[in-house]
């Protein structure tokens, strides 16, 4: 094997390195390009996206940088320029690693030509998500290793560190961020890009077709290569002891590290950069050197397990939660209930009434008049994941199910076919959803005979994660222009017979198709075309107005959801009248459809 | 061994440093990154560490947004802990009372602008007499509670200088008054981030809103005027309803079940009309102005045990 650039033969900077403020995915971002990365594909999901987002500010010619349509095609993409023997790094939202994790366990086996490095961002606290999952799981189950950088200066390093792992010990690297880590920014020192020169692709089937024979093999490579990767991280300086105190010692990882910093100054740090494989000789010395050893993880107890089944004697999640996002209260907590720090005085509590301000679809937002047909209750309606998601909640209130990209149809083929429901059932979901995970549904239930309608939601952009292109879009992350598809062919294809596409705006049409596609005896396409409000461009007509005089207060406007419209001060029989706020309307006009008075017009009273 | 004696000196925990901590907060939209990124960059001008950190994801949609600023020598956590916040920044009312235990209880400072947004489940009661569901905590009702607060209708002042949009620099005033940073710094920076053509305007908020914090602390006394008023009681008439429906007069024509904004009508399998929740009815008479045939009607009862039950 060819002797590789490693962290500690590299310096990674010049003394008089530039500084510049990073949020951790910027970080992530700029390391790979300084690592020499080449190929970079991602599907969005927060709080990854703006790992790529800002990969595609870097030049063309140092690195190809591309929306892929799910994270199992990003991270393909991502392997075959590995096999060419270039950096390659893919980056994904901790469920996309689900989507993407058949084609990791495989790679796990062939290993990295060129540099392999995966982001993955988990999302403790649930901010914005289906699910808490730790990725770490991942990293043991696959037997790759994971990094885990505590702020943004690590988040760079780490993920350099990562491509020179990756090609050493022939393996893809799992950088693994935090909600957190990803989204806060902090002075990060910049270095250099070093891109070491293409390998090509080497022709050797014994390692890059994976077979059984192949993989029964390269099982026991894999087992040393832990092994060996658990001998370097004992040796490496990123494995670091802070010493301190001798009758507390904390073992600590990523953004916990911080919140230990934080509440306990002074005391005796083990920080690893890796959870897995684990510096197991310097954990079980540091061990022995303290009284009570505590170790703070976010998440799952992974070291914490694996150093108990070392036969050694650590605290852990029975004082640090293993649910939600870690703070330096929660860690403080932890070690007030475990006797090591004095209780805090309680902090002030104020008796005020709290306000609900839950997120909302946009004002005049395409998938409000999508859903509010679907509100009467007459269908039974599968959802999926998008900002229509929030068509579940009141007032629209019009989405039974809701459970990973794509589900929504495959759900609404197992209703249809359960026998058990007399409602016509109808799949909704997104177009960047449907790119995703919804096509081979669609094959299914026109392959099985279903009767559905699905309910194809074009707003032309991945609106939830702010707004990226996708391949319906004809535009691609470097904002070139290339082919879009075309969904009508595209259904045809499969075997759709019945497609028709509506304005999402013009309510009395949406409910008369979806009626007639409710009828229709087998696979229905409704495609619902409007663009998002928000993203690629921001939408604004000139408001509309209620006429004071003519409102009735019945507030059936109100149960769009649209957030422009409120209450106004006056009131008819005890009941509000509404107005709608200027500044938010964009006059999409479905109001204005639905008001049964004639009271909302354009300059009504103004 | 003694779990009592604890194993780190509480004198060493309350001497370690600790950094200024400033919570900016507001409705998506509003510019509550903005704002961090003023102060984050007048941080990094004196080569302090920084950390600002938001959550991001559903924000644009209309959400709470916040943003922990924490600048030093050195900064750990990177988000301010309950109760550590030096300053807090709301640029909306209910979402500064949202946070507000994070202010610190012996130095801390709370400046809001008092503009109310309020979101739509504030007003989702279709029931006679509902009122707003929006804090009726006034700025009185706040004095109290907080160290220093400054509450003050940002908006109200921007738009007397030109520009509403322009609250947001008026509260950076404030602000100004309670950090350590030069004047010129603050006007420096805000140049550096603000559109072009309303550098002049920034600048003059700034000092408008510095002006009025510094006449605060003078006078010692916050003018209450500013203080968002309580919604207003609803009057008349604020008893049950109940819906009657004529059977005899139906004729099944479905308008009144199309139109029923709580969905609360259907018609039955003789297609005649009938309620299906009267609980779900909030006497709105769309039902009543509707029907061709006057076949229903909206009374206004006493006390609900006058309603059907
Ligand atoms: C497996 C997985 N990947 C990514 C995400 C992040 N995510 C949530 S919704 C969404 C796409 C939404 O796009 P679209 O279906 O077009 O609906 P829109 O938001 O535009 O309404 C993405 C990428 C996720 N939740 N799960
Ligand atoms: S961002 Fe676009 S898709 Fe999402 S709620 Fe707003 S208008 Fe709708
Ligand atoms: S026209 Fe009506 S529904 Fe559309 S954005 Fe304006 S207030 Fe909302």
């Amino acid at each position: 094997m060819t002797a590789l650039a490693i962290e500690h033969d590299t310096p990674l900077r010049a003394a008089a390195a530039v500084a510049r403020p990073l949020t951790g995915n910027e970080a992530i971002a700029r390391g790979a390009w300084e690592a020499g990365v080449r190929v970079a594909a991602a599907y969005p999901g927060t709080p990854s996206t703006e790992i790529l987002e800002s990969l595609a500010t870097y030049p063309r010619e140092d690195v190809h940088a591309q929306w892929s349509p799910n994270e199992k095609v990003a991270l393909d993409v991502a392997i075959g320029a590995s096999y060419c023997g270039v950096r390659a790094l893919t980056a994904a939202k901790h469920v996309g690693l689900n989507v993407a994790a058949d084609a990791l366990m495989s790679h796990a086996y062939i290993g990295a030509h060129g540099g392999l490095v995966l982001a993955i961002c988990d999302d403790p606290g649930i901010h914005s998500s289906q699910t808490e999952q730790d990725t770490r799981y991942y990293a043991r189950l696959a037997t790759v290793p994971v990094l885990e950088p505590a702020d943004a200066q690590e988040a760079l390093d780490y993920t350099r560190l990562a491509f020179d792992l990756s090609e050493r010990f022939d393996t893809p690297v799992i950088v693994r961020s935090t909600t957190r880590l990803s989204h806060t920014r902090t002075v990060v020192r910049l270095g250099e890009r070093h891109a070491p020169p293409p390998r090509g692709f080497t022709e050797d089937p014994n390692r890059n077709v994976i077979m059984p024979a192949m993989a029964r093999r390269r099982r026991p490579f894999i087992l040393a290569r832990e092994q060996r990767l658990a001998e370097y991280f004992d040796g490496a300086t990123v494995t670091r002891v802070e010493p301190g105190d001798a009758a507390i010692g904390v073992i600590t990882v990523g953004t916990a590290y911080a919140y230990v910093k934080e509440v306990l100054p002074g005391a005796s740090v083990l920080k690893l950069a890796s959870s897995y494989p684990l510096a197991r000789e310097t954990i079980r010395a540091f061990c022995a050197a303290h009284e009570r050893v505590f170790v703070v993880e976010e998440l799952e107890p992974m070291i914490e397990t694996e150093v108990r089944a070392m036969g050694l004697a650590v605290a852990g999640k029975e004082f640090f939660p293993r649910a939600g996002e870690l703070s330096a209260e929660i860690v403080r907590d932890g070690f007030v209930a475990a006797g090591v720090l004095a209780p805090r005085p309680p902090a002030p509590t104020f008796d005020l009434e709290p306000l609900v301000r839950p997120p909302v679809l946009c004002a005049g937002c395409p998938h409000i008049g999508s859903y509010f047909p679907l509100r009467s209750g007459e269908a039974r309606v599968t959802g999926d994941i998008g900002c229509y998601t929030l068509a579940a909640l009141q007032p629209l209130a019009a989405m039974d199910t809701c459970v990973s990209m794509g589900s929504s149809i495959g759900n609404a083929v197992g209703m249809a076919l359960s026998g058990a429901e007399r409602k016509p059932v109808v799949a909704t979901i997104g177009d960047s959803t449907f790119l995703h995970g919804g096509i081979p549904a669609l094959m299914d239930a026109v392959y099985n005979q279903a009767s559905i309608t699905v309910l194809l939601l074009d707003n032309r952009t991945v609106a939830m994660t702010g707004g990226q292109d996708h391949p319906g879009t004809g535009r691609t992350l470097r904002g070139d222009a290339t082919h879009k598809v075309d969904y009508e062919a595209l259904c045809r294809a499969v075997g759709v017979n019945w497609i028709r596409r509506v304005d999402s705006y013009d309510l009395a049409a949406g409910r008369q198709t979806l009626r007639e596609a409710m009828e229709y005896d087998g696979v229905a396409v409704v495609i619902s075309d409007r663009p998002c409000v928000l993203d690629p461009v921001k939408i604004k007509g000139p408001p509309l107005t209620v006429d004071a005089a003519a409102c009735t207060a019945c507030q059936s406007c109100m149960n769009l959801g649209c957030p422009a419209i409120t209450w106004s001060e006056e009131t008819l029989e005890g009941r509000h009248k509404v107005q709608i706020d200027p500044a938010q309307c964009i006059g999409c006009a479905m109001c204005l459809q639905v008001c049964p008075t004639d009271g909302i017009g354009a300059g009504m009273n103004a | 061994m003694n779990e009592a004696a604890h194993a780190i000196d509480p004198a060493a925990v309350a001497a370690a440093p600790r950094p200024t901590n400033v919570l900016v907060v507001g409705v998506g939209g509003q510019g509550v990154i903005m704002v961090s990124k003023v102060l984050a960059r007048l941080a990094q001008r004196h080569d302090l560490e920084i950390k600002q950190s938001e959550v991001h994801g559903m924000a644009k949609r209309g959400g709470s947004v916040f943003s922990h600023v924490r600048f030093g020598p050195q900064v750990w956590a990177p988000t301010i802990p309950v109760g550590e916040a030096d300053v807090l920044v709301a640029l909306e009312w209910a979402e500064g009372l949202r946070w507000l235990p994070y202010v610190d209880p012996e130095r801390g400072t709370f400046i809001a602008d008092t503009k109310r947004i309020v979101p739509p489940f504030g007003c989702t009661d279709r029931r006679r007499g509902a009122t707003l569901a929006y804090p009726g905590t006034a700025v009185a009702d706040v004095v109290g509670l907080v160290p220093h607060a400054y509450a003050l209708d940002a908006e109200g002042m921007a738009s007397e200088l030109g520009n509403p949009r322009v609250a947001n620099t008026l509260l950076l005033g404030v602000l100004s008054t309670v950090l350590d940073f030069g004047v010129g710094e603050w006007r420096e920076v805000l140049a550096e981030f603000v559109p072009a053509g309303t550098v002049e305007t920034n600048l003059a908020a700034i000092e408008t809103g510095r002006a009025w914090a510094l006449d605060v602390a003078a006078r010692g006394v916050l003018p209450l005027a500013a203080a968002p008023a309580r919604a207003p009681a609803v009057d008349v008439p604020t008893g049950a309803v109940r819906l009657d429906i004529e059977a005899a007069w139906c004729k099944g024509c479905d308008i009144c079940v199309k139109f029923c904004p709580e969905l609360c009508l259907r018609l039955n399998a003789e297609r005649v009309v009938e309620l299906t929740d009267p609980a779900a009815c909030t006497g709105c008479r769309i039902c009543e102005w509707l029907c061709p045939d006057l076949a229903l009607a909206v009374r206004n009862v006493a006390s609900p045990a006058e309603a059907p039950a």
